[in-house]
């Protein structure tokens, strides 16, 4: 499939914003007053990150100003799933928030609801790729896990990065770096697996999309045209597959392990907020690599044809 | 809206004989011809005349060569565009509800004012039927040609799609595929038409027509150069035969 960048960016950029605002929301519950310039960039980064990919979104519509037609179809299709629960989360999460920022309530409840819509959001966006039979690789339950398991480790990196630059503390925050190694290491064991399930027969060959192959083995003689076509640029697109299995280690190397490598590093008192930065930048490096080959390495039942 | 109807009044749809289809692609441009004036927004071609050519297409004819085991190969010409599935997951995934299928005759098609163009509907068919406009950026598919079918405007024997109308082999067949007496029907059931990826689980009401067993089976191609041999006979038979001969 056709990597588009606005939909790379889009997902890896909403996913991590969700994420962080899913963990503000549960951190609402236990942690209480907080320093407001921690609370105005935390929120402030959340709710950039998240409206920026949901704009960015729109940047391959054909017809953007009509992209509020996309919320009326919720009963069936998980793109107005996803814009729904996207627009709900905002304004809940913008409520809650408003009152724990400026008023320092921070309301559990509040939060809660905020970080359970966090996530479903991210679900949806999953599901969108699942829901399409037509790519193997991508129908599959383990697709959303994905994106929600990567939304919750790069929003907990992000949350750890946040609090070491807003606290002085000389003393070593075991737990928190605890959460977010182990979220890392979750999201990407999980991918793996992902990975090593879609490496398999397609459900759909040449010989069972011209129904011919009682007959014998198919193959295309003569394309219908000379030129290409939409189908092809947007659905038959091979460059990446040469060297999908490097690109695969890279994806990994910069998303889990060298963040994981830098968060150990930044460990020991005193607590160093720029290891942690660094870490968060190669997660969201490898991310955008695991996103691209996410489309890249994606093949659809149309290409049986070509 | 993007739900499916639970079931349609009648199921119109093509009925494509693959022994008949020479390749001739005159449904592709009929078809063009037809649509780019017809429902909705033309199709639209860019650098026509250029290095690039590109173009929206609802119905393109791929050649595709079968070689059984141990006998020669056979080429088919295949048509293909919209199947007009019932179970279609090009409309359950558009998110404004511009794609729909309609109860009255199961036909799906594109609200062009109500799409957005952020193809996840071509994404969705695994045939290919759906193509985007370049110009217009607007998803483009199979209307069955709507606006002639039901068109009081021209005479009867033109009521058809116009692919079916043009077809010079007769390749093409139009009507309902819910009706078991239908002829469409009676043709699929006598010539065991099947569906096209069965496993993608759409459940296609177009069907195609499988090619008819070869009368003969060709163990080794005959060499038709010998054949074209000039054979002497008479006088010019025996000196040939001597000369031969001699060495």
């Amino acid at each position: 499939m056709h990597p588009a960048y606005s939909v790379i960016f889009f997902t890896v950029a909403s996913g991590a914003g969700l994420g962080l605002l899913a963990f503000m929301g549960l951190g609402a519950a236990s942690v209480g007053a907080q320093p407001m310039p921690f609370l105005l960039t935390a929120f402030g980064l959340a709710f950039a990150l998240t409206v920026g990919g949901l704009l960015s979104s729109t940047f391959h519509l054909g017809h953007p100003e009509r992209a509020w037609r996309a919320f009326s179809q919720w009963r069936s299709s998980w793109l107005s799933r996803e814009g729904v629960f996207a627009v709900v989360t905002l304004v809940i999460g913008a409520i809650f928030a408003a009152l724990w920022t400026f008023l320092d309530l921070s309301s559990a409840i509040l939060g809660i609801v905020t970080a359970i819509l966090a996530l479903i959001t991210v679900w949806a966006t999953g599901m969108i790729y699942a829901q399409i039979k037509a790519v193997d690789l991508w129908h599959r339950l383990l697709t959303p896990v994905c994106y929600l398991l990567f939304s919750i480790a790069g929003g907990t990196t992000l949350f750890l990065f946040l609090h070491a630059l807003f606290t002085d503390k000389q003393e070593p925050v075991w737990e928190l770096s605890s959460v977010a190694m182990v979220a890392l290491l979750i999201a990407w064991v999980v991918k793996v697996f992902w990975w090593l399930g879609g490496d398999k027969a397609p459900t759909s060959t040449p010989e069972s999309a011209t129904g011919l192959g009682h007959l014998g083995k198919v193959r295309l003689l003569e394309k219908p045209h000379t030129g290409s076509n939409y189908l092809q640029k947007e659905m038959g697109f091979h460059i990446a597959r040469k060297h999908a299995k490097r690109l695969r280690l890279i994806a990994i190397m910069l998303g889990a392990v060298l963040p994981i490598l830098l968060i150990l590093l930044a460990i020991p008192a005193p607590f160093d907020a720029f290891w942690l930065g660094l870490a968060v930048v190669s997660h969201l490096a490898g991310m955008l690599v695991e996103r691209w080959l996410f489309f890249a390495e994606a093949r659809h039942a149309v290409m049986t044809y070509y | 809206m993007t739900q499916l109807p639970e079931t349609t009044d009648r199921k119109l749809g093509l009925v494509i004989d693959l022994d008949t289809c020479v390749g001739c692609h005159a449904c592709v441009i009929s078809c063009k011809e037809w649509n780019t004036g017809g429902y909705g927004a033309p199709l639209a071609d860019t650098d026509a005349y250029g290095d690039d050519p590109s173009g929206t297409f609802l119905n393109r004819v791929h050649t595709f060569e079968v070689k059984p085991e141990n006998k020669p190969a056979m080429v088919t010409h295949f048509p293909k565009s919209c199947l007009h599935c019932e179970d279609a997951p090009c409309v359950t995934v558009c998110p404004t509800g511009a794609s729909f299928k309609r109860s009255e005759d199961g036909i799906v098609l594109v609200h062009e004012d109500h799409c957005i163009g952020c193809g996840l509907c071509a994404w969705a068919c695994p045939y290919g039927a759906r193509e985007m406009d370049a110009v217009e950026k607007v998803m483009k598919k199979c209307t069955l040609c709507v606006d002639r079918i039901y068109n009081e405007n021209i005479p009867e024997e033109d009521r058809t799609p116009s692919c079916v109308r043009t077809c010079p082999a007769g390749a093409r067949h139009f009507g309902d595929l819910g009706d078991p007496d239908s002829d469409v029907s009676r043709l699929v059931a006598d010539r065991g038409g099947f569906d096209l990826m069965p496993e993608q689980g759409t459940k296609p009401v177009n069907k195609y027509l499988p090619p008819r067993p070869k009368q003969q089976s060709l163990d080794e191609p005959v060499n038709l150069a010998a054949l074209a041999e000039p054979k002497a006979s008479g006088f010019l038979g025996w000196l040939d035969g001597a000369l031969e001969r001699l060495g």
